[in-house]
Order: structure tokens, then sequence, then C-alpha cells
């Protein structure tokens, strides 16, 4: 269902009508806004949006797309890694499993959303899974990968956050002058490729 | 050609009508919380609906105007001053080199536009002049004007400025050394008094809340609290209670959508909104009524009233009619066949 929902809104995208102004799919859910005050509005916007995502919903299933695969380099280091002890004590991996688990699945990105470029990744080793920190950190560095439940979350900015950080990657999540400015697009394979702290820098 | 920012107020922003399109990088439209006075800044002196003006929340900015400019201060009543004059509001004003603008506090409302004949010189990023406060770009740098700022304008807004305030030559009036017109164009967003009402429709999760927070919010009174920002306004009244129903996958968020997260205080998403969201959503606001919520002050009351999306449909109907006549109205000021 995600990845239907993805595949129709790159669809539904690219053969926009003008009144249309965004097609947002998220985890089992998708929105589609319109400009209510756009002159080519048709009478029933409702209706019109719902006969567009069937359309694309079938145009997808039709021909599926092939989504990118994206290495995203993480230095495992403690420096960067947190809460990788913690993990490791509450899932009794060891602390370089952790790591090694984190970078040997191919993930999928499940949603963009929440912050600019803020991606939500499937597809965690299921020995990794933990529920959110009880405490939040009221300041988590930007580049930071962490972990919940089953997924995975890169930091765009430094923000507060209740995930567990076991990582960092060197390269910009989000950045308004790169085209496209997200390092991640909902439905994209994601490997995880650790790097040592001197590659981390070479790349940063 | 600059103005000068000599204090920078509680927090201006360059804000265009938004960022659209980008939801599904996580990037929400952004722009004016209050689109309406913004439209009448813009129309003001003259400038395209697709021009950035400064947003001023609360507390306003004090500015050196360095050069002649053509300016409109629109939405939230301000005690602007200039020189010892009192600062008209909501029509075109040319103000000299040299001139000094105190914004000051805002009396009504809270938020206010300052529109500048030819707009502001600043690049678009993401196809827009809006600044984005909590990823940092757009506008100056991505945040909010700091004193000692230079805000430059277009190299064509001194001979706009002129060009159009000639205009309106035969209206002009000058009180105190400020050269404006006798009319004005109506606030339209402004609270008339306490306890603003504001639409809104049963939300997708309106159904799972406890029948007296059901009852709660739509009978109850709000209060806008402190820690409201571009992004959210927090509800401070009664606690809203879903009892036991199931996790929420994250799903996508718009303008006004009302959520509930656990502590039971609502949130209602405003300009830099968050995309997505994994809390209840109790109600949406209707579009139409975004515009005066966005007015309230921390500490203003309000309620909600429910209505349909039919009925949400026909107020927006009506404000872009009431928005469109004094447009028109602004326009023919100007002897502008069309604007």
């Amino acid at each position: 269902m995600n990845g239907a929902l993805q595949s129709a809104a790159n669809v539904l995208r690219q053969h926009a009508p003008d009144w249309l102004t965004g097609v947002v799919p998220a985890l089992a859910g998708i929105a589609l806004h319109f400009d209510a005050d756009h002159a080519g509005l048709p009478a029933d916007p409702l209706e019109a949006c719902a006969r567009l995502l069937e359309e694309a919903l079938a145009a997808a299933h039709k021909a599926p797309p092939a989504p990118r695969l994206v290495e995203v380099p993480v230095c495992y280091d403690p420096q960067f890694a947190l809460d990788i002890v913690e993990v490791a004590t509450a899932t009794g991996v060891a602390p370089e499993d952790v790591a090694r688990l984190h970078a040997a699945t191919e993930h999928r990105v499940l949603m963009v959303g929440f912050a600019p470029g803020q991606p939500y990744i499937g597809g965690l080793d299921a020995r990794l899974r933990l529920p959110r920190r009880a405490t939040p950190r009221t300041r988590v560095v930007a580049g930071s990968v962490a972990i919940a439940n089953d997924q995975t979350a890169v930091y765009p900015f430094e923000i507060a956050g209740g995930w567990s950080v076991i990582g960092r990657t060197p390269l910009a999540v989000f950045d308004p002058r790169r085209e496209p400015p997200n390092l991640l697009e909902a439905g994209d394979r994601v490997r995880f490729v650790p790097v040592s702290r001197s590659e981390y820098e070479r790349l940063k | 050609m600059s103005l000068r920012i000599l204090k920078p107020g509680l927090l201006s922003t360059l804000q265009d009508r938004g960022r659209f399109g980008l939801q599904h990088l996580g990037v929400a439209p952004g722009g004016p919380m209050d689109r309406v006075a913004l439209a009448l800044a813009n129309a003001l002196v003259g400038n395209g609906a697709e021009e950035a003006a400064l947003e001023i929340t609360l507390i306003g900015p004090e500015i050196l105007f360095e050069k002649d400019a053509l300016v409109a201060l629109c939405g939230a009543e301000l005690e602007a001053r200039s020189g010892g004059a009192a600062f008209p509001r909501d029509r075109p004003v040319l103000v000299r080199a040299g001139t000094r603008l105190s914004a000051g506090r805002a009396r009504r409302g809270s938020r206010a536009y300052l529109a500048v004949a030819g707009g502001f010189a600043c690049d678009p990023v993401l196809g827009s002049r809006s600044t984005c406060l909590p990823a940092r770009f757009g506008g100056l740098e991505g945040r909010a004007l700091r004193a000692g700022d230079l805000l430059a304008l277009a190299p064509e807004a001194p001979a706009q400025a002129a060009e159009r305030f000639a205009r309106l030559a035969a209206q002009v009036r000058v009180i105190d050394g400020l050269e404006s017109v006798r009319w004005s164009a109506p606030s339209l967003t402004l609270p008339e008094g306490e306890d603003i009402v504001a639409h809104a429709m049963e939300g997708r999760h309106f159904a799972q809340f406890e029948a007296a927070s059901r009852r709660a919010f739509f009978e109850s009174q709000w209060r806008v609290a402190p820690d409201s920002n571009r992004m959210g306004f927090r509800l401070m009244g009664a606690t809203l209670a879903r009892g036991k129903a199931a996790e929420i996958l994250s799903e996508p968020t718009c303008l006004g959508t009302v959520q509930v997260p656990a502590g039971g205080a609502p949130i209602v998403l405003m300009a830099d909104h968050q995309t997505t969201g994994g809390y209840p959503r109790i109600a949406e606001v209707a579009g139409a009524d975004v515009p005066c919520l966005a007015q309230l002050a921390p500490g203003a009351r309000l309620r909600f009233a429910r209505c349909s999306l039919e009925e949400a449909r026909a107020l927006g109907r009506a404000l872009r009619a009431r928005l469109d006549a004094a447009l028109r109205a602004i326009a023919w000021r100007y002897g502008y066949e069309e604007h």
C-alpha cells in the first residue's frame, strides 16, 4: 500500500492540473492539496481528486516504477552513535553488531515528512527494534541516524528527537540550494554504508 | 536602495505567498500567516500578488528608509509612528529618504505586513522568497530580521514608487510630512472583539474522541497559548481525551489541521506546519478563517463553530469575493484597468 501510494503520487505529480498544489504520500495515506481559489477548480474538487487518484493508481499499477538505490554513508563511531551502547544493552546485540546489522539490510523510504527532507525509512533488522527513548533528547545534531521501532530516521536539522542515535551521515539530508534538495525521496531503496571517522570528515 | 533595520521587532520575516508543491519533500507552503493582509498590502503599493513583504509580529521593527519608497502597512493595527505623527495604515504612503518608521506594538491583531513598491531584492529559494524559519532558508538568510540588517529593494523600486505615487496625485494629502491618500482599504481579518469564532470541520479522528471531549471542542472557550508560533497555535482550555484507540500512522497534514497530542491540548497547524503528523486530528479549521485566527495574539480567546465542507467552501468564496472587491477598488484608485 505504501509503495502503491508513492508510485501513484509520482504519476499524479507529473500530470497534475494547475489547481492541484501538492501530492503527499505518507505511511498509509495520501493527501491531495488544492488551491480553493483557483479559477480552473472543478465544481466538485473532492470527486475530481478521487478520480485523479484512481487513474494514477491504475497507471502506476500497470507500469510499476523502478525505485533508485541510494547509498548513505554512515559513521557509527561512538562519538556520533550516542545511544549505540544503550541499544546494544537493550537488544542483547554487541555494539559493533548494531552497526553491522543496520548496514547489512536494504531499507526503503516509507515517507518524507514532518520537517523538510526528513525520511522515515523502513526495513530495520528485527533484532534492533526498540521503542522510542523514554526521554527525548532536546537536541539531536543534523545528520544523526537514529532508530525506533522498525524504522530509521536521518535528521536534516538540529531538532529534538526521541529516537536512539546510532551514527551520523556526512551528507546533507536537505539542502534548499541543491537540485533536488532532498537526499532521499519516498520509495527510494537505501543502503547504509559504514564509513570511518576520517572518511566521514573527507565526505563532509 | 535599502531599508535599514534599527530595531528588529519581536519576529519580522520576509514572506511571499508561499512555497507550493513541495510538501512531499517535507516542505510546507509557509508564507504569510494572514494571506489576506499580505494581498492587500501588495495591492496598495501597486505590486503583483507574488511579491514578498515584511511580516511583523506583535512588536514591530524600527526602520530607516534610506531612499524614497512607496509603502503600505496592513493587517494588525500597530502603534506605528514616524517622526511625531501616527503612521497611516491600510493605504499607500510615500516615505521620503531619511524617514524613520517605528512600527510599534500591536493594539489589535498580531501580524502586520509592510509592502514596498517594487518589492525586496531577495532571491527566491525553491521558488519562493518566504522565510522558512524551521529549516532556516529563504527570505533574509532564512532568519528573522536583526538590528543592523539592510533590506535591499529591487533596483527598479524607486522609479516604480515615483510612477505609482504620481498616479494617486489627485488623492494625496500630507499630514505631518507624510504623503498619503484620503482613502484606505478595509481590514478584512482583524478580530472585531473578544471570542472570535473559527469555523471547523470534524477531523478524521473526531469520532474517536470521548463524548465530553467532542462537546468541549465545539462548546468551550479556548485561549491561544504563549508558546504558539508560525508552526502552530497551542490552545489552552479543556483537556481532550481519545480513550483507548489504536496508534495512528503518520498522515499528511494541512494548514488548519487541529491535532491533539497525548497531553490533550489541541494544536492548530499554521503556516510553517509540519507536513505529516501522527497525532489524532479532531478538526480542520476552514481555510477562510485561518487568516483571522492568525491575527490572535497569545492569550486571545476563541471558540470553534462546527461547519460542513460545503459551508467551509462557501466561507472561502465569500472571503475571496470581499478580497477581490477590495483589490478592485485599489486598482481603480490607481487607474489600473485590470490588476
